[in-house]
């Protein structure tokens, strides 16, 4: 190729890349890719519909010992609060207008978020510690507290995202103005 | 017939407001002389040490000076932890509408972690053709936007949700708001290098904080304004406020704005994580509660006077404040100092930004009698910032967040500025 033609293929080439939207998009491209199987450690958000829950699982009773080992100091036997959060009760107190009582049982929509939060978040000072099993153990066992599953359930990742929580229709999506 | 005086033909409301013209040339002369004429002469001038003495050396890194040490966050934790709670922005010490980056305010799940910036990663999944990894010193490579925002928590002003008004001052009641230039790089740039897959309507945005804060946004919001911000106010990020990157979400309430950023990943419908279930939802009297209330609605607040900050006898102030939206720009703030009778029109300081902060600034010839002072904001979307039994008809008052009602400051005979419900 001539240098004349090569130089006119060049501008026709540059302004092919300035027309195409590919080229609006351009960016230094510096992030690197990652496996699946590299990324699982971080990747430890549940959906509601149960996407993302572990392999294992836990029983009522087997919570109740996580809890009391665990949990106990600051939500209180049987996870009736103080000094931190109730997690028990309230169920019905969320219309009129006295003081509302929010808590897993009263007031929280998915039983997966439970999951999703003692895991990466809980016991407060030694978060993402424990196991899927007792994770799995803890949320059994406060949801039986709050009347949700009887005493003889387990809780794995088929079970848990089948629990209905009583207040699932509890909300309605903000739109402004209304 | 008599002239009238300048200051007659200068008011703009009730009770004392006068048009901010009364500063200029001309207008203070003509007001200020009867002032003037009572004021007791001024003590022979001092030559003070440091008139004569060689001060202080450099150093790496300044500090306001040590007679401002009372211009200080307050702040309150969970039982049993040391970091986790928040800290209050003192809005009555400050001036502009610009945050100090050590006044921001905080508001943390799990203390403040200390992270090694060298170690730290960015990550991008979920709903993506590729999922990728970046580094800190990958993200300052990229083209960076700056912008001025605030950042409030969704719980400011949630004392004034209380049955009686409490004894409490701007910082403790309107505190859970600072504003900031922020400088990063566009969330969407990111996506796009990812490829984002056409199923991917919402983004999930997390922590690397022990709590693993974490939240749910609109894909759009995420391809429209949303910034990975590695500045603060022209240096890193503080600690306190998400280093060594923080997502951005202008407008949006603080809690989305999740600090100290580890992973995004792109979904088909909201996580539903507790912070966007459990809290961050608005309870209303029927018992259904109110969720993905994502912009904080127009507000405004009056900074000075305010409790604390006792007027020193009749004469002209200035009565300034702070006013914004996350739905865009402040159109116009009022101010009353009748209790709501009459209203004038504040000037705005410049610049006027979208979802920033905005200074506003009236002249107030105080008489020395009682005044409730308050002001109301107008966006540009054309909403007006409501009165406390406005926004309690519509949503009751036990919904605890997005709590923007108009402020009242009464001002005493004695100069004393307390808070109260008019």
């Amino acid at each position: 190729m001539s240098m004349r033609k090569f130089l006119v293929a060049a501008a026709s080439a540059a302004l092919l890349a300035l027309a195409s939207p590919a080229f609006a998009q351009q960016s230094p491209n510096l992030g690197k890719p990652i496996s699946p199987e590299d990324l699982a450690s971080w990747d430890i958000s549940i959906g509601p519909d149960g996407a993302g829950l572990p392999p294992g699982s836990g029983t009522v009773k087997q919570g109740e010992a996580v809890f009391s080992a665990k949990c106990q100091a600051c939500h209180g036997e049987k996870g009736a609060g103080t000094p931190n959060d109730r997690l028990v009760g309230g169920q019905g107190s969320l219309p009129g207008d006295k003081p509302p009582v929010k808590t897993i049982g009263s007031y929280w929509p998915y039983a997966t978020t439970l999951f999703d939060y003692i895991r990466r978040a809980m016991p407060f000072n030694e978060s993402k510690s424990l196991t899927n099993d007792e994770a799995y153990g803890v949320v059994a066992y406060l949801l039986n507290l709050n009347g949700i599953i009887p005493e003889d359930e387990t809780m794995n990742a088929q079970s848990l995202p089948k629990v209905t929580m009583p207040n699932r229709e509890g909300f309605v999506v903000f739109t402004r103005g209304k | 017939m008599k002239e009238k005086s300048r200051s007659e033909t200068e008011h703009v409301a009730g009770n004392g407001l006068l048009h901010r013209r009364v500063f200029l040339a001309g207008g203070a002369a003509a007001m200020g002389a009867g002032v003037m004429a009572d004021q007791a002469a001024a003590a022979p001038l001092a030559v003070e040490s440091w008139m004569k003495i060689p001060g202080a050396p450099f150093n790496g890194y300044g500090q306001p000076s040590k007679y401002e040490e009372k211009v200080a966050r307050t702040w309150a934790s969970a039982p049993g932890t040391g970091g986790t709670g928040s800290s209050r922005t003192p809005h009555h010490l400050l001036n502009g509408m610009i945050t100090p980056s050590g006044l921001h305010y905080e508001r943390s799940h799990s203390g403040i972690p200390d992270i090694n910036p060298d170690t730290h990663r960015l990550l991008i999944h979920g709903l993506v053709k590729r999922p990728l990894v970046f580094t800190l010193d990958d993200l300052g490579r990229y083209p960076m936007e700056s912008r001025i925002a605030f950042v409030e928590c969704a719980g400011n002003s949630g004392a004034l949700f209380a049955k009686q008004p409490a004894p409490a001052n701007v910082q403790a009641i309107h505190g859970l708001l600072s504003c900031s230039e922020w400088t990063g790089v566009k969330l969407s740039v990111l996506l796009q290098e990812a490829g984002i897959d056409p199923a991917a309507k919402w983004v999930l945005a997390e922590g690397a904080d022990a709590s693993g804060m974490s939240r749910s946004f609109p894909i759009e919001k995420a391809l429209d304004d949303a910034l990975i911000c590695l500045y603060q106010n022209g240096e890193r990020v503080r600690p306190a406020n998400g280093y060594p990157v923080r997502l951005l979400l202008p407008g949006f309430e603080g809690n989305m704005n999740v600090k100290w950023l580890r992973r995004i990943k792109l979904t088909a419908g909201p996580t539903m994580t507790k912070d966007e279930t459990s809290k961050y939802t608005i309870l209303l009297p029927s018992g259904k509660a109110l969720q993905f209330v994502f912009p904080l609605e127009g507000k405004s607040i009056i900074t000075h006077p305010s409790p604390g900050l006792t007027v020193r006898g009749p004469g002209l102030y200035e009565i300034s404040g702070l006013a914004w939206s996350g739905y865009g720009k402040i159109a116009k703030v009022e101010v009353s100092a009748d209790g709501g009778k009459s209203w004038g029109l504040a000037a705005l300081q410049e610049p006027v930004l979208s979802k920033a902060v905005t200074r506003f600034r009236m002249a107030w010839q105080w008489d020395g009698g009682p005044a409730v002072l308050q002001s109301r904001s107008t966006d540009e979307t054309g909403y007006v910032q409501p009165s406390r039994t406005q926004l309690i008809e519509l949503r009751g008052d036990r919904g605890n967040y997005h709590n923007n009602m108009i402020q009242a400051w009464a001002v005493a005979g004695n100069g004393e500025v307390k808070n109260v419900y008019a």
